[in-house]
């Protein structure tokens, strides 16, 4: 794996990429949000604290999936009215990158995938409105208006300083679980399942008192 | 299972009466109650709104206290909320209640609670599939289909502790359950959005020793909805242990009667004219050989509309030594308003057990209605002709069929008992015949 080192523009410290295709790292020490461009990298902004956090996943958790490790590199901290959730980057053995979401310890693990089909505009989404990827039905199950709360360690693309972003949460008749991303144009859509905690073969995990 | 570990507490003051609020939900949850005064606070704002403040004619007092921890499905959980729902069915409330479980990495579980009835409850990140069971609603999820049982509005009228959702006393939502024994599936809608859950039957035995309660818990009443029946899984035991006994007790039938090996030692023509002189006479002997065995005798008659009484004296030649007995035969038929019928029979057979080998014969007397003015049918007075047959070592089969009766009750009674169950726990369902439909549909 190679580890292409850089150093903080703000405030000099050491920037090593672990995950090569990193696109975007947010520096330890001062917190700048960092973007490579080739060689050369750009300060764009700065994280402000995060808030509170309560996943039992956090920064440099390992676990396995489908027989591959895959280790956590960063994350994207979003909040709605129902709280906060994470979507963690995680980046597999192999290079592979996908997403290990955590909404209330409910876990789940997408891909970026593709329609195949145009999605249709946020507007005209509702519950229960159906899909089809593949061989799998899915139905929106639901629309969540989130804002962007911040971002950790190394993402596979720019992602920084967004403002309310739309989701709607796809779920099936089994363990197929899908989101569609509304914060750039086209949607994004990321499909997936839902998994189990124990599954994960889950290390490095945050520890809480008394627990 | 050895002691939980010591649950860490927050607490925050009660924005309204100042009273303390205990925090077990990590930041996981949205909604804490305070108990001094029934306020729900929203715990996500800095200023801890209130977001109602509700009324209760009483408080009701959680069976498993909130801060407990147990163990469910070999993870450690704790009861951090608790709230008593209730539905309406024709003017009547029936209440349960249901507590919020919450472990910090495998999040939230519920258990429920109605009439001494628990369930384990876990929220579904699929949708069950719509499907059908005999022209009836269900749903199927991971190759199982649950039956609808019921649907009505769900609404919360006492809410403890803390909650991972927006709860308010007075809310209600739609809800639905499908029922696989143990297993259950409950869909809730509220505002266009559907969550499921799948809940699975623990008796109130489970759930103290899940939570090592000091106290015993309320035992069941009734049939709950989801509850496995007893008797189900041992229906088709029952049939198959029945059916393997009375194979082989076929099998033992078969073998006595090749054993004993009957053989015919007598078998006579006579006729008798009544009143016409002596009427007893004897057979030609006969020799009994082998060990002491039983004896049949039959005889076939040609009686119609008519009685006849054979009185009957087995000797041994040897010994003189005689056992009397006799029979009575009579048939009649004929047609009447309801119809045609017939009573009795014009043959008959006895088994006589137990007779020593030996040479011996019969004394026959028969008996017949003399009196020729008490029929009007000249038939009637016409002369019996009949057959007299010995048989020795007859295969008495009255035990085997008596065994065969009794090996059938285990397996029917325990039909009868699964058919029951069902019966009762239907009763509580949107399908209790209120009518009867004679629509019972078997449970397989």
């Amino acid at each position: 794996m190679s580890r292409p080192v850089g150093s903080c523009q703000q405030c000099g410290a050491k920037i090593e990429f672990k995950f090569s295709s990193a696109v975007q790292t947010v520096c330890e020490f001062c917190q700048s949000i960092l973007v490579r461009h080739d060689v050369d990298l750009e300060r764009v902004g700065e994280v402000a604290d995060l808030p509170p956090d309560v996943s039992p996943i956090q920064m440099g958790t390992e676990g396995v999936y489908r027989n591959k490790a895959f280790w956590v590199a960063g994350r994207i901290l979003y909040n709605y009215e129902l709280g906060g959730w994470n979507e963690w980057h995680i980046v597999f053995q192999d290079g592979v990158s996908g997403w290990l979401s955590d909404a209330q310890a409910v876990y789940a693990i997408t891909f970026p995938a593709e329609p195949g089909q145009i999605l249709p505009p946020a507007a005209d989404l509702a519950p229960r409105h159906a899909f089809r990827f593949g061989d799998t039905g899915y139905q929106v199950t639901t629309l969540t208006r989130a804002r962007y709360a911040g971002v950790q360690g190394e993402l596979p693309f720019e992602y920084w300083n967004k403002d309310e972003v739309l989701f709607a949460d796809l779920r099936s008749a089994s363990t197929n679980f899908g989101t569609i991303d509304y914060s750039e144009e086209p949607p994004l859509l990321f499909l997936g399942e839902t998994v189990d905690f124990d599954a994960l073969r889950l290390k490095n995990l945050r520890s809480f008192e008394g627990w | 299972m050895g002691a939980p570990a010591k649950p860490a507490v927050k607490t925050l003051d009660c924005p309204s009466c100042g009273g303390v609020i205990e925090l077990r939900g990590l930041g996981q949850t949205l909604r804490a109650v305070c108990v001094n005064c029934l306020s729900i606070i929203d715990t996500t704002s800095p200023e801890l709104r209130i977001i109602q403040k509700f009324e209760a004619k009483q408080r009701i007092i959680p069976l498993i206290p909130l801060g407990t921890r147990g163990k469910l499905d070999g993870d450690p959980f704790e009861a951090i909320g608790f709230q008593a729902r209730q539905i309406l069915v024709d003017g009547t409330a029936y209440q349960w209640r249901e507590y919020v479980l919450f472990n910090p990495f495998k999040g939230f579980r519920y258990l429920s609670e109605y009439d001494g009835h628990w369930n384990n409850i876990q929220t579904l990140q699929a949708i069950p599939a719509d499907a059908s069971f005999g022209g009836k609603r269900a749903v199927k999820y991971e190759n199982e289909t649950y039956r609808h049982f019921q649907s009505a509005n769900a609404s919360t009228v006492y809410v403890m502790g803390e909650f991972p959702w927006m709860v308010m006393v007075g809310e209600e939502v739609f809800a639905e359950d499908f029922i696989a024994p143990p297993r259950m599936l409950s869909s809730e809608k509220s505002f266009g959005e559907i969550t499921w859950s799948r809940g699975e039957y623990m008796t109130p035995e489970q759930v103290r020793e899940a939570f090592a309660l000091k106290q015993a818990l309320p035992s069941p009443r009734g049939v709950f909805a989801n509850q496995p029946s007893p008797h189900k899984a041992l229906v088709g035991s029952s049939w198959i242990t029945a059916v393997v006994l009375m194979a082989l007790l076929a099998a033992l039938m078969t073998l006595c009667s090749l054993a004993m090996g009957q053989r015919q030692v007598l078998k006579e023509h006579y006729s008798f004219t009544p009143g016409s002189g002596e009427a007893s006479f004897v057979t030609p002997v006969f020799a009994l050989d082998g060990r002491t065995s039983n004896l049949e005798l039959s005889t076939y008659t040609n009686l119609d509309n008519n009685w006849a009484y054979l009185s009957f004296a087995l000797i041994n030649e040897q010994t003189g030594q005689a056992l009397d007995f006799g029979r009575e035969l009579s048939y009649y038929h004929g047609r009447d308003s309801d119809g045609s019928w017939t009573e009795g029979s014009n043959s008959d057979s006895v088994l006589i057990p137990s007779v020593p080998p030996g040479r011996y014969y019969l004394r026959v007397e028969p008996e017949m209605q003399t009196a020729p003015g008490f029929s009007q049918r000249p038939t009637a007075m016409a002369a019996m002709r009949y057959e007299i047959t010995l048989r020795r070592d007859v295969p008495w089969n009255l035990p085997f069929v008596l065994g065969f009766v009794v090996l059938l009750i285990p397996p029917l009674l325990r039909t009868f008992r699964a058919w029951s169950f069902e019966s009762t726990r239907w009763k509580e369902s949107d399908y209790a015949p209120s009518s009867s439909d004679g629509d019972d549909d078997d449970d397989d």
